[in-house]
């Protein structure tokens, strides 16, 4: 990455203890703008964890950290307007259409009618899916309901959107189909910030941060990891990382 | 928030079962409180085992027919005929009259009775007997006028608040505060619940919402809904049971408003301590709907419990509304006499939206 890049996450220090339980223990990176960075750990490593401190759900016990040019600890309020969020069971509902899901989570970030429209619009006829505006969640298959959810989480234009494993119970056509909507928004200038379990994913990915025991391990490249590591794969790699 | 209410609205009126549950149980409740559950007796079934077989007899066996309480089954012979009759499940009574009944009495020496009950069923069978004695009463002062005793001690009870002792007075108050715990408490507790397990609960926590805002949003409607069912069920009471309203009804609807809101802080609390709908709606169940239905006083008399069951009687909400709805229906009472019960009701609202921030609170942390 080059140095000059807008850095919009910036993590120094980020200390977070759950009584003396350390869940992350002195994390320091940065993310830069419209870059994909992929935040990989086993489970129970502290991903969740610091992944609810950037989004603002829970303070860190000490370090600095910023978020979209944002204080984590005096303006979370505006680092909840600039990001957006998807968790890993989509988190459509299932009851309302898809346009009614769209005004809802349009209007929760106090967008204009007319802009949730026009949104609606471009981020349907993007995925190709206009003719369904009208089509109850629950009648679409799993891979739609991936890229919807995706679709209504970047629907207030945020500078950064977390995916917390978004890609999980989907078959491997869908996936690549997923990231590449992923790769277009990344181009058009959004951060996207991701957990995954598949590492065949992780080398989608601009830079990777391997978590192990609430401490990152490794943070480069996925081909710089790969070299350093002289390993053929992610998956060999992370391997390595984690059962050390 | 606008946007939230909507959407939650929408999930209401899109899942029929749920809506089905919402408008029909008052109504159906109602209805078969009213009609079916009562506990006045109409022709109960009695047979008597005349020995005596005189006119006097026969009167006062017409007389126990003619009240409307009784009807007669095909009468008895003999005193070994009486087990029989009962275990078959013929009748709930059986009334021996003794041999010489009318020349007894026609000689003003004193005359027994017996009344046998079938005591399967202890509140019937007291019921009947109490029905019995009341004929016998009238019939003995009918017969033998003012003679029957030197001094004469007539009782002439009068019910207050509920002349007819009409079961469905008791009724409304309690199937209200059943239907307004269901559905505020359930139902919220079941909708938040499910943010939960399709995980849009976290998507709202991280959007721009405060959790005030979303808690808020979600329960409006169900006030909403809460309320007009409320509304449903008194003019249901008025217009089929004739159950009146007499006290002041802006004051009765002000209280109503006070335990939905109750009901529904309740329901915010469960749904912060449990994680699907599942827990929601098993909590709801058995820690809400039956301790209402058992303990609140709604079908068995509080003064009747055990001391211990009266302590923890105290601690249902529904039964100080009970007592609120009954005494402004019935009574026409204000806030005057009722403002204990009201300041409870506030008190337990304060208690759980307390309980539930901090727990909710510690969640997050």
């Amino acid at each position: 990455m080059q140095a000059n890049q807008t850095k919009i996450i910036i993590v120094e220090n980020l200390v977070k203890k759950f009584g003396s339980f350390i869940a992350n223990d002195n994390l320091t990176f940065d993310v830069a703008k419209g870059e994909i960075f992929g935040f990989l750990g086993a489970n129970g490593a502290g991903k969740t964890t610091a992944m609810k401190i950037l989004c603002g759900l829970s303070h860190p016990s000490s370090g600095r950290v910023t978020v979209a040019g944002y204080d984590i600890y005096s303006q979370t309020e505006k680092i909840k307007r600039s990001i957006g969020y998807m968790s890993q069971k989509f988190s459509l509902y299932e009851d309302l259409t898809v346009y009614e899901n769209f005004r809802f989570y349009g209007g929760i970030y106090g967008l204009s009618r007319s802009m949730i429209l026009d949104q609606t619009q471009r981020l349907l006829s993007r995925l190709g899916m206009s003719d369904y505006k009208d089509r109850v969640i629950k009648t679409l298959p799993l891979g739609w309901k991936q890229k919807l959810a995706f679709s209504v989480a970047i629907i207030h234009k945020p500078a950064i959107v977390f995916l917390d494993e978004p890609t999980g119970g989907v078959d491997p056509v869908t996936r690549r189909q997923f990231w590449d909507l992923i790769y277009e928004n990344a181009h058009e200038g959004l951060t996207v910030f991701i957990t995954t379990h598949y590492m065949d994913e992780a080398e989608y990915c601009n830079r990777l941060s391997i978590m192990v025991d609430g401490r990152i391990k490794a943070l480069d490249t996925p081909s710089a990891l790969k070299e350093r590591f002289s390993c053929n794969s992610m998956q060999e790699v992370f391997i390595r990382l984690a059962r050390n | 928030m606008k946007a939230f209410i909507k959407k939650e609205i929408y999930h209401i009126f899109r899942d029929y079962r749920s809506m089905l549950i919402l408008f029909g149980m008052p109504v159906v409740q109602v209805l078969i409180f009213g009609f079916a559950i009562t506990n006045e007796i109409k022709d109960a079934k009695v047979t008597i085992l005349d020995q005596s077989g005189d006119v006097l007899s026969n009167r006062f066996v017409s007389k126990l027919t003619a009240s409307g309480y009784f009807k007669a089954d095909r009468a008895l012979d003999h005193p070994s005929q009486i087990e029989p009759a009962f275990r078959e499940g013929r009748v709930k009574q059986v009334i021996v009259i003794p041999s010489g009944f009318g020349a007894d009495l026609g000689l003003h020496k004193q005359v027994t009775i017996q009344i046998l009950g079938d005591a399967s069923d202890p509140n019937t069978a007291n019921m009947l007997k109490n029905y019995t004695m009341a004929v016998l009463n009238a019939f003995q002062m009918q017969e033998m006028g003012m003679q029957a005793l030197p001094v004469d001690v007539r009782v002439e009870p009068i019910m207050y608040y509920n002349p007819e002792l009409k079961g469905v007075y008791m009724f409304v108050p309690g199937t209200m505060a059943i239907i307004l715990m269901l559905v505020s408490a359930m139902m919220t507790s079941i909708s938040i619940a499910r943010e939960k397990e399709l995980g849009t609960m976290e998507v709202l926590l991280v959007s721009p919402l405060r959790p005030w805002q979303i808690i808020v949003g979600k329960v409006i409607p169900y006030v909403a809904l809460s309320f007009v069912n409320a509304l449903l069920i008194l003019s249901l009471g008025w217009f089929v049971f004739g159950v009146p309203i007499i006290g002041h009804k802006g004051f009765l609807m002000l209280e109503v408003l006070l335990f939905i809101i109750m009901s529904l802080s309740l329901g915010i609390f469960i749904s912060t301590v449990s994680p699907t709908q599942q827990v929601a709606m098993l909590l709801s169940m058995f820690a809400l709907m039956l301790p209402t239905i058992l303990l609140s006083g709604f079908i068995f008399p509080i003064e009747n419990m055990p001391v211990f069951l009266q302590w923890i009687s105290n601690l249902m909400p529904s039964k100080w509304f009970i007592i609120i709805v009954r005494d402004v229906m019935l009574k026409g009472s204000g806030i005057a006499y009722l403002w204990k019960e009201t300041l409870i009701i506030f008190g337990m609202t304060i208690f759980f939206i307390g309980l539930s921030i901090a727990n909710f609170k510690l969640r997050l942390e």
